[in-house]
């Protein structure tokens, strides 16, 4: 039987020969992870079971990384249940303020995840780690506690719809723009429990920074993940990040990690980008997309670049070169959050830091912060903010009669400069 | 079981973040959730709601975040089912894991804002009785019922056999009733 990336995943995870789309699969997790706002609803269903001991210490990751810094008093409590739990479990993969960051740039910076492995998050953007060929998906707080009791989640294995992209992309079109251009066409539900499997002769192109960036925003098109089949690329990070950590040996062959040939998908997208602008996803839905050209006039209040889609330092990188010797627009906050500790310092080390706050920028401390509308950069009524991020629902930034527009960050970084939504 | 109450209508795409907002998220209580339910939508919501009514949407309900607090919310602030033309998969989930009842039906339009509905559950009928109409939703695979009949993911994994639990898990399983006194 031929099988698809996913479904080979999943068959390794289970012991299964064969699985089937609709298939209901009880499989084991390489890796599960909770965050401050999902982790203390597991850890109090975990405790209400009466079980003592988390299966494996090793295999779970706690990062406060929504609120925290912590932005208040309740906060600050729900971050102490994530401490106090790790230290009474011995949880390896804990990251405090000092050595964490947003939670789906920290762990694979840090090694934890491997092409083939199986992932869960109570965090919808799990599914960020399809870009190094991994089986990742988002699930909610009681899966997180079964995962803390016994390592095992259900799944119902998903078909898988593929996305060719072909053509030379136009100077300043990247994974964002690619991404927002594919929900665009197929809707908020067009995937919907489906695995996109992000393929084509461009993709052999994009740096990881840009898969990541595609993985990540699959769950706006109600994907269970965005998968990427691994390659040179893929294995040139994996070398690069277990100079951190040692690597660990993948479960599947390398090779195997690929979907065969004659695999039935349930659809298939072809597309050919050499002619894409930059695209923008307007207020209030993440496929609401439009070219930056056919926008007009879009004055705006702020301009946030981060978070866990587009806070890496090739998104820094870009910024910066476009801000370099200019100054953000009068009147204009400019915030700019690197999503982890380590691109942080390279951010320093490089003199990102620098144009940044010279420009008349912001520059914190990791955090997901404005993107959900926690803090650093909550928007008031009227207001309206173009971010790097990647959910612009009613009222996700603060008040429900904000507008945000979601974009890469060449375009955030331009249009800090202009006060507009513009072209860079 | 049979749920009966009154209808609050909403459209396509609705989602977590206008079931409960971040802000509400440093919460675990049921309750404290419900006060904020679709205030960003429709700031009028909880006041309207009277304990077992029902939500009726067109497609892609609770799609957007993770966070179980959404089912929850809907929980504490009295709705007693969700009626949905499609749902966002985590949100399917966690509405099973924290026995939320919902179903899939593809003629949500057919219901109106304030219609009283009847809805047996074991059956998946439900009877509209402001206009004397019956629809049959779509039945749930075994699976999930029997994690629905369980009431939730933690009483499913807690009655699983021993046959069911790998070996070197077993220890660590130290729930009470988990492990039989019996080989089996």
């Amino acid at each position: 039987m031929p099988h698809t990336i996913a479904e080979k995943i999943l068959m390794a995870h289970t012991g299964k020969k064969d699985i089937q789309p609709g298939e209901f699969v009880e499989a084991r997790v390489d890796l599960a992870l909770g965050n401050d706002i999902t982790a203390p609803f597991a850890i109090e269903e975990f405790r209400k079971s009466g079980a003592k001991k988390v299966f494996d210490n090793k295999k779970i990751a706690l990062v406060p990384d929504h609120f925290a810094p912590a932005k208040d008093l309740k906060s600050a409590n729900q971050c102490r249940i994530l401490a106090d739990f790790a230290r009474e479990q011995k949880i390896k993969n804990y990251f405090e303020i000092g050595c964490m960051g947003i939670e789906h740039a920290l762990l694979p910076e840090m090694g934890l995840v491997s092409p083939g492995d199986l992932v869960i998050g109570a965090d919808s953007h799990t599914c960020t780690y399809g870009a190094l060929g991994a089986f990742a998906t988002g699930v909610g707080s009681t899966d997180l506690a079964r995962a803390f009791i016994d390592g095992k989640c259900w799944f119902r294995a998903p078909a898988t719809i593929k996305f060719i992209y072909k053509g030379k992309p136009k100077p300043w079109v990247a994974g964002k723009d690619l991404i927002l251009y594919t929900i665009g066409q197929i809707g908020v539900d067009g995937a919907l429990e489906k695995v996109m499997e992000f393929s084509g002769p461009l993709m052999g192109k994009l740096s990881m920074d840009d898969r990541f960036t595609m993985s990540n925003m699959a769950i706006e098109a109600g994907g269970v993940t965005g998968l990427i089949e691994p390659d040179g690329i893929t294995l040139r990070y994996i070398k690069e990040v277990s100079k951190f950590k040692s690597l660990k040996v993948p479960k599947l062959k390398f090779k195997n990690l690929k979907s065969d040939r004659d695999v039935q998908y349930e659809k298939i997208y072809e597309w050919d980008i050499s002619k894409l602008e930059p695209q923008v996803a307007c207020p209030h839905l993440p496929g609401n997309v439009k070219a930056v050209s056919g926008l007009g006039k879009i004055k705006l209040d702020q301009v946030v670049i981060g978070s866990c889609t587009n806070g890496r330092i090739s998104d820094l990188r870009i910024a910066a070169r476009l801000l370099k010797g200019k100054k953000v627009k009068a009147g204009l906050r400019l915030i700019i959050i690197p999503a982890t500790q380590k691109i942080y310092l390279q951010a320093v080390k490089e003199g990102l830091a620098e144009i940044f706050v010279e420009a008349g920028g912001v520059f914190s401390t990791p955090t997901c912060g404005p993107c959900l509308g926690g803090h650093m950069g909550i928007l008031t009524e009227g207001e309206t903010c173009l971010a790097t991020t990647n959910r612009n629902f009613i009222g996700r930034m603060g008040s429900p009669k904000s507008f945000v527009y979601l974009a890469s960050p060449a375009v955030a970084a331009a249009s800090a400069i202009k006060g507009r939504i513009s072209h860079p | 079981m049979i749920i009966k109450g009154k209808v609050h209508k909403f459209g396509n795409d609705v989602n977590t973040d206008d079931i409960i907002a971040a802000k509400y998220l440093v919460s675990t209580d049921e309750k404290e959730l419900g006060r904020h339910c679709m205030e960003n939508i429709a700031p009028e919501f909880c006041s309207k709601v009277n304990k077992g009514d029902i939500i009726v949407a067109g497609k892609n309900f609770g799609c957007g975040s993770s966070r179980e607090h959404a089912p929850r919310a809907l929980k504490g602030c009295g709705i007693a089912a969700v009626i949905a033309r499609s749902f966002a998969g985590i949100f399917f989930r966690n509405s099973i894991n924290v026995g939320l009842p919902f179903l899939q039906l593809d003629e949500t339009e057919k219901i109106n804002d304030g219609d009283s509905l009847e809805i047996d559950l074991a059956g998946g009928i439900i009877k509209n009785l402001s206009q004397n109409q019956t629809y049959k939703t779509t039945p749930f695979p075994g699976f999930l019922q029997a994690i629905i009949k369980r009431g939730g993911l933690m009483n499913y994994i807690k009655n699983h056999s021993r046959r069911d639990c790998p070996r070197r898990y077993r220890t660590r399983l130290e729930i009470k009733g988990t492990v039989p006194t019996k080989r089996d």
